[in-house]
């Protein structure tokens, strides 16, 4: 037999390597990697830490990808859809950390995607929300990257090299994703009346998130410098921002941020309606078929 | 079939820097540098490969290639491991690489940036002299910053009016 195709190799299950339904060929994507925690390092912070990076990651991917099949052109889609790859990459490395940090929570990366419930998710909520219109698709987008690039360029120091990894590799991925959407928003801020008139809208819309990506949570801060203080990530943040609004002729919204609930958010597991929608979809087809494999 | 013991310290490499990448199966892993070693010991073989983009899907496939490879010619302990730290970056692809990448017809990539703290805005669309990989031309436009990989561009010829892909830098 000849295996030079790569084609033939997938279409074929050539030993018991069976693949689990839900991923491509789903192995261990930190498969060989020192995940050992460093001896000053909580290990249960640590992991709930690694949930709350890759679930923002594994939530916003999901509703990424359900624009797909609904871009105005292919090349947009192909965008979004690389975009949404590169993020479920990252969701999967991060919530891979979270159980080699601590065993405990799960036996691997499928249990904590498929079989948690919503208030154990530990996602910002802005990343929650379906998207109105393309405009409130590039405005989060460009909110959500330009906020996760500014904390992975500190995250990438981290005294956890596996976290400190994960952040190098992603700073080049979302550098492409804000500028990307950077230029839509100024594309559609400096169109017509009513693609200018969209985008306003559409910033005014997301803004309510916006103060909750910055608020330090007391696992970031009792992590130290294994974390990435998101409240030192508001500074280039809104020096990005003030570049894209001014390019754009945008305002930046005043519109007031979303309140906490007993004083928690969607780092402590209180989410909007819209996270049980996201999971309804993310997890029915795992949860229907536990041990299905193809 | 080549068995293990008759096998040495070097060609345990050479079969698995002669899997081709399951997406661009002109180039090998050792081409593109995804492969980044191979240590043999008592014929117990590990071979560590790194991921190019964090969503790559086809890292679980190089993996599987790479072990079959070296099972079938008789190295009955074959442990294939992941790399995360440094990342990959576009300029590990070799010089046989870019070659031949450019005759498949896909633009190979410039230099990555140097990268300081933070990662300046990008606010016009990436300006790079893009030679199209056809006709030579460089009166090429890009046509979209992701194309059917994370890893390529889109770009189309104004002289041969040819489409295009280019390996982004990384």
């Amino acid at each position: 037999m000849h295996d030079d195709n790569a084609y033939d190799l997938l279409a074929e299950n050539l030993d018991d390597h069976h693949r689990w339904a839900f991923g491509t060929g789903f192995v261990d994507p930190l498969e060989g990697v020192d995940t050992s925690v460093p001896d000053d390092v909580d290990a249960s912070m640590l992991a709930t830490y690694s949930l709350m990076l890759g679930d923002d990651a594994l939530v916003y991917s999901h509703r990424l990808q359900q624009w797909i099949t609904r871009m105005p052109e292919l090349e947009e889609e192909t965008a979004i859809a690389n975009v949404a790859l590169d993020l479920l990459g990252q969701a999967r490395m991060f919530l891979t950390r979270a159980v080699k940090a601590d065993p405990s929570r799960a036996d691997d990366e499928d249990r904590l995607a498929f079989f948690r419930e919503a208030h154990e998710f530990r996602n910002v909520r802005l990343v929650e929300h379906a998207d109105g219109d393309f405009a409130e698709l590039v405005g989060r987008l460009l909110v959500v990257s330009t906020w996760r690039l500014a904390l992975f360029e500190r995250l990438r120091w981290s005294r956890d090299p596996v976290l400190a990894a994960i952040a190098a590799r992603a700073v080049n991925e979302l550098a492409y994703h804000r500028d990307y959407a950077a230029r839509w928003v100024v594309t559609l801020g400096d169109g017509t009346d009513l693609s200018h008139h969209r985008m306003q809208a559409a910033l005014t819309a997301i803004w309510p998130y916006v103060d909750e990506l910055f608020t330090t949570h007391p696992v970031e801060r009792a992590l130290g410098d294994a974390a990435a203080d998101p409240a030192m990530a508001r500074e280039p943040f809104d020096a990005v921002l003030d570049t894209v609004l001014t390019a754009g002729g945008l305002e930046r919204p005043t519109t007031a941020p979303l309140g906490l609930l007993n004083g928690r958010a969607g780092r402590d597991g209180m989410h909007t309606e819209s996270l049980g929608l996201v999971l309804a979809e993310m997890q029915s087809v795992a949860r229907a078929h536990p041990e299905a494999t193809w | 079939m080549v068995t293990a013991a008759g096998t040495t310290a070097g060609s345990a490499f050479d079969i698995a820097a002669a899997t081709p990448d399951p997406e661009l199966p002109m180039v090998t892993i050792a081409d593109l540098g995804i492969l980044r070693a191979v240590e043999e010991h008592d014929g117990r073989v590990v071979a560590t490969i790194t991921p190019t983009y964090s969503g790559c899907p086809a890292m679980p496939e190089i993996a599987h290639d790479v072990r079959r490879r070296l099972e079938r010619a008789g190295f009955t302990e074959v442990v294939v491991r992941t790399s995360i730290d440094p990342p990959w970056s576009s300029d590990w692809i070799t010089d046989n690489g870019r070659h031949k990448l450019a005759d498949a017809g896909i633009a190979p990539p410039h230099s990555a940036p140097t990268r300081g703290p933070t990662t300046l805005l990008q606010l016009r669309p990436t300006r790079r002299l893009v030679a199209c990989p056809r006709c030579g031309s460089t009166q090429t436009v890009r046509t979209a910053d992701f194309a059917a990989t994370a890893c390529r561009a889109l770009y189309r010829c104004d002289d041969c009016r040819e489409p295009f892909e280019y390996v982004k830098e990384l």
